[in-house]
């Protein structure tokens, strides 16, 4: 009889992708529910991360008529001691419906892996880009190069060879060009040939053959095609964000967490919308500097505050390596509120007319010491500051925080997907 | 080639001609020494990735889209990442030509195994068992599903996912209950179906449904009511197929909605032969991979190595832990399916004279082929046990019968054990434990209050005192009732017509205005 052998190994796999989504969808505001809270026990590094969920079964039960309870009868394999009529301890009394809740709760939550995909995306789905004034800025495009077929002319860097030398040969051939290997063969029958007619006539061919060859040349001008390019307009796909922390002395380890995880949630955020992120972090003390990750948050430094200074330098690198226009700009700041009063002046005049109309996006994050008496206490003044320039119509964000379970709402908050009509504004 | 032929395969690994020689060696001995008569054979090889994606879609190829599958697609990918699950050897499917999956992990020796376990053992019950021939129809089941799952993607654009999904959701809740128990009037002809499915849709669109001319209307109310036998004889009732029920007499039911009843339903018939004969369907095949394996052997076309190889994944598939061992999960079907097959093996060739006493048919006949033959096709689970469990196994299981009476404080009680006055207790109750009017709640449609509010009504009769759990029953009728669109009761009854619960259910108000 005949048998079949069929490799299904090289077809698609994740059949069943698109049942595990319909899943989802339908699980969605549980899955959701579960993400968030998982999310808030893990390192904010590891969010990035898939995982383990698990959500409770209601709603997404199977119900079927299932029976319990009564008279049971069993066959069991195994019997080493006992005899007929024989009567055994019930495991424990409550044994026989123990079992039975036993089940129910294993069934009650049900546990699965999501892909790292499947959790971002669930994790930041109800939030989106804030919605700013300068709206326009985001959608700034630039113009990038497309192949756009074949032209006639252009530079000779661009000349397509395939192209051009098939067409050479289209050519030849329609105009049947003798072959060299043709004008080869004559020759070689000339040089052999003792028959004086027989030369002549060799010659004479051998000269057609030869005109026609020089009258028709190898490769044309007429063949010659470039790879055609048209500028098309792209969209800005790359984002920078600003990390502006304070690292005076009244800047506690806690309150750096708390900005970390912020920077963090951020990021991810980003990375999500635009291919390209770059991250810059200045922090500043009465001066400021550009560093790196580590230093950032891990080195240490004393030393007044002028938040000033962190602007300047934030403004000096934009105009030096983000063009406004080719980068989005984002920025996040981070402080515990402190400042040289005679700062507020010139920070407020930098806000405004340099660093808010470039950027996309300005937040402000006051963090507080945990469980401190911190906000019952008069705001600080940055913040005050800050919601000054808010009521004037400066397009800022600000919160505050003092507690890690705190950052995931704050950020919400801020990037909470508006309603359409607001949104259209 | 004489019989010996060569070796099949050296090492671990395999290739196509592998497989090929490797199929062509088992079939000439399933054919030439066990008689076996196959569907032609197909046999696919998988990745891993692509087995668990079987197991969510119930093994089949290709099956509809429902979030129930992607749920338990999440499940067993969660424990298998976790290593709380191994993956099968194989899957194979009921249908003509015979599928069988082979993982490609597997060595030369697991796919010679599989081979004969899967291409040749199942296949053969396949094609052969009486409840296989009477419910399934393997020329057309991979058809079926094609038309089944094209069908529900076209509701699905039509109707909106949601509506469909919910109408899936009920039918699959009554899946147990959407079977046909007894033969009827003709066999499952899935080909057919699925060409008049459509012609008939159109019909009924356009035609009167039969049931509701009966409801009295105010001309007619002096004609009083039909009387109970005929208003259930119309009605075909009693009916245990619930879902048959809906499907033909819902009222309110669009015409697509019946389609996906059926469609359900007739998937849970295809299904429903597979869970009467797993002891025998697994003993079957377990047996003609050993009989094949060890034929391959004597013929020296596996090695020593490749045989010990063998012997030791069988060893694993046929352990059965004792009731005390933590291992323990009731009777593994393998174990005890091959060892009733063995054991009638011995009782044809050399019965001592207790087998000769019990089957007498059978002892000493000789013809071991053909009398497992003649057993595998005659045969399910229930029947086949009821009838050769033989004591010497009942000794060698050391199987013994509890009896737990909740009414009774004592405790469990040890009814019957391993010995002459409890040989056939055992084998009954054992027997029992695979029945499937046991295994399943015996519910009925048993009427609809045509005269007043269109109720229908249920009846559970309860065997043993187990009843329905609360939750589950009430979700369940939850679903029945938004199917029907009128209230649903369903009635418990012990085996007296005593009341021992009722419930009643009204559909929800979005499933009325669907």
């Amino acid at each position: 009889m005949v048998m079949h052998i069929v490799d299904r190994r090289l077809n698609p796999g994740s059949k069943s992708l698109e049942n595990r989504q319909r899943f989802l969808r339908r699980a969605k505001a549980l899955v959701q529910g579960a993400v968030k809270k998982s999310s808030q026990n893990r390192d904010i590094k590891d969010v990035l991360e898939g995982g383990e969920v698990t959500i409770p079964l209601d709603g997404m039960d199977e119900p079927r008529f299932r029976r319990e309870g009564g008279t049971r009868d069993m066959v069991l394999p195994g019997n080493k001691k006992f005899v007929e009529g024989d009567w055994l301890q019930r495991p424990n009394q409550s044994g026989g419906k123990g079992s039975g809740a036993g089940e129910g709760d294993s069934e009650d939550a049900f546990r699965f892996v999501l892909s790292r995909e499947e959790f971002v995306d669930l994790f930041l789905d109800d939030l989106e880009l804030p919605d700013l004034a300068k709206r326009k800025l985001a959608e700034t495009e630039s113009e990038g190069l497309q192949r756009a077929g074949y032209a006639t002319s252009g530079s000779p860097a661009n000349i397509s060879i395939s192209r051009t030398v098939s067409r050479a040969l289209a050519r030849r051939v329609a105009l049947r060009r003798p072959r060299k290997d043709d004008i080869e063969a004559l020759e070689a029958e000339l040089a052999e040939c003792d028959d004086d007619t027989r030369r002549r006539e060799l010659l004479a061919l051998l000269e057609a053959l030869k005109a026609k060859a020089k009258r028709i040349p190898f490769i044309d001008p007429i063949d010659i095609r470039y790879r055609r390019f048209e500028t098309v307009p792209k969209p800005v796909a790359q984002a920078v964000m600003f990390c502006l922390m304070d690292v005076s002395g009244s800047m506690s380890e806690h309150m750096k967490d708390l900005a970390k995880r912020f920077y963090m949630l951020l990021y991810v955020f980003l990375k999500r919308r635009y291919k390209h992120v770059e991250i810059v972090f200045i922090r500043h003390t009465d001066r400021a500097e550009e560093v790196d990750e580590d230093t950032f948050f891990h080195g240490p430094a004393s030393g007044g505050t002028l938040v000033s200074s962190a602007l300047v330098a934030m403004n000096d690198i934009v105009r030096t390596r983000f063009r406004p226009a080719d980068w989005n700009i984002y920025a996040a700041q981070a402080s515990d509120g402190d400042n040289m009063t005679s700062d507020s002046g010139l920070t407020g005049l930098l806000l405004t007319d340099k660093i808010l109309p470039v950027c996309q996006f300005f937040a402000y994050l006051e963090v507080g010491e945990a469980a401190n008496y911190t906000f019952d206490m008069p705001d600080s003044s940055l913040w005050t500051l800050y919601e000054r320039l808010r009521n004037d119509g400066a397009p800022l964000s600000m919160r505050k925080v003092s507690e890690r379970g705190e950052i995931f709402p704050v950020f919400q908050d801020l990037f909470k997907r508006r309603t359409t009509s607001q949104e259209r504004v | 080639m004489g019989s010996s032929g060569g070796r099949l395969f050296e090492g671990a690994d395999w290739d196509f001609q592998t497989l090929q020689r490797v199929h062509d060696a088992c079939e000439k001995i399933a054919r030439t020494e066990l008689g076996l008569d196959v569907y032609p054979n197909q046999i696919e090889v998988i990745t891993a990735e692509q087995m668990l994606d079987a197991y969510s879609s119930v093994g089949m190829p290709l099956f509809y889209k429902h979030w129930s599958f992607g749920k338990q697609f999440a499940f067993q990918e969660a424990s298998y990442r976790k290593g709380l699950m191994g993956l099968a050897y194989e899957i194979v499917i009921n249908s003509s030509p015979c599928i069988s999956y082979l993982m490609e992990e597997n060595t030369a020796t697991m796919q010679t195994l599989v081979i004969a376990h899967a291409a040749f053992g199942h296949n053969h019950f396949f094609k052969n068992n009486y409840l296989f021939k009477q419910w399934t129809d393997a020329d057309g089941i991979l058809d079926y599903l094609e038309f089944a799952k094209g069908y529900i993607s076209a509701c699905e654009d039509r109707h909106g996912r949601e509506t469909v999904e919910r109408t899936i959701d009920a039918a699959h809740a009554l899946m147990s209950h959407g079977v046909d128990r007894y033969p009827g009037k003709k066999t499952l002809d899935l080909r057919a179906e699925e060409k008049r499915a459509g012609e008939r849709r159109q019909h009924e669109e356009s035609v009167f449904n039969d049931l509701w001319r009966t409801v009295p209307n105010t001309k007619h109310k002096s004609k009083a009511a039909l009387t109970v036998e005929r208003r259930r004889a119309l009605l075909g009732l009693p009916q245990e197929n619930i879902l048959y029920f809906l499907e033909k007499t819902a009222p309110r039911l669009a015409p697509w909605q019946r389609e996906l009843i059926r469609i359900v339903r007739h998937i849970a018939q295809y299904f429903y032969p597979q869970g009467q004969t797993k002891v025998m369907n697994e003993g079957t095949a377990t047996y003609v991979h050993y009989r094949i394996m060890s034929r391959l052997h004597q013929q020296g076309r596996i090695t020593d190595g490749n045989f010990l190889e063998f012997l030791q994944s069988h060893t694993n598939v046929v352990f059965q832990p004792e009731f005390d061992d933590r291992r323990y999960s009731g009777f593994n079907p393998y174990a005890l399916g091959f060892a009733m097959m063995q054991d009638i093996e011995r009782i044809v060739k050399n019965p001592e004279d207790e087998d000769r006493d019990w089957f007498p048919d059978i002892a000493g006949k000789g013809d071991v082929e053909g009398v497992l033959r003649e057993i595998w096709s005659n045969y399910r689970d229930e029947s086949f046990i009821n009838q050769f469990l033989s004591p010497a196994l009942i000794r060698r299981f050391r199987m013994f019968h509890l009896h737990d009476d909740p009414a009774e404080s004592q405790g469990i009680k040890v009814d019957a054990i391993h010995d002459e006055r409890g040989y056939r207790r055992v084998r009954r109750e054992l027997a029992r434990q695979y029945d499937v009017g046991f295994v399943d709640a015996n519910i009925e449609v048993m009427d609809v209050d045509l005269d007043g509010d269109r109720r229908l009504m249920l009846r559970h009769t309860t065997v043993k005192g187990a009843q329905l759990n609360e939750t589950d029953a009430r979700r369940v009728l939850q679903h029945l009732a938004d199917l029907w669109s009128y209230d649903v009761a369903l009635t418990e009854v012990d085996g007296t017509d005593k009341v021992l619960k009722e419930y009643v259910v009204s559909p929800r108000a979005a499933a009325v205005a669907a």
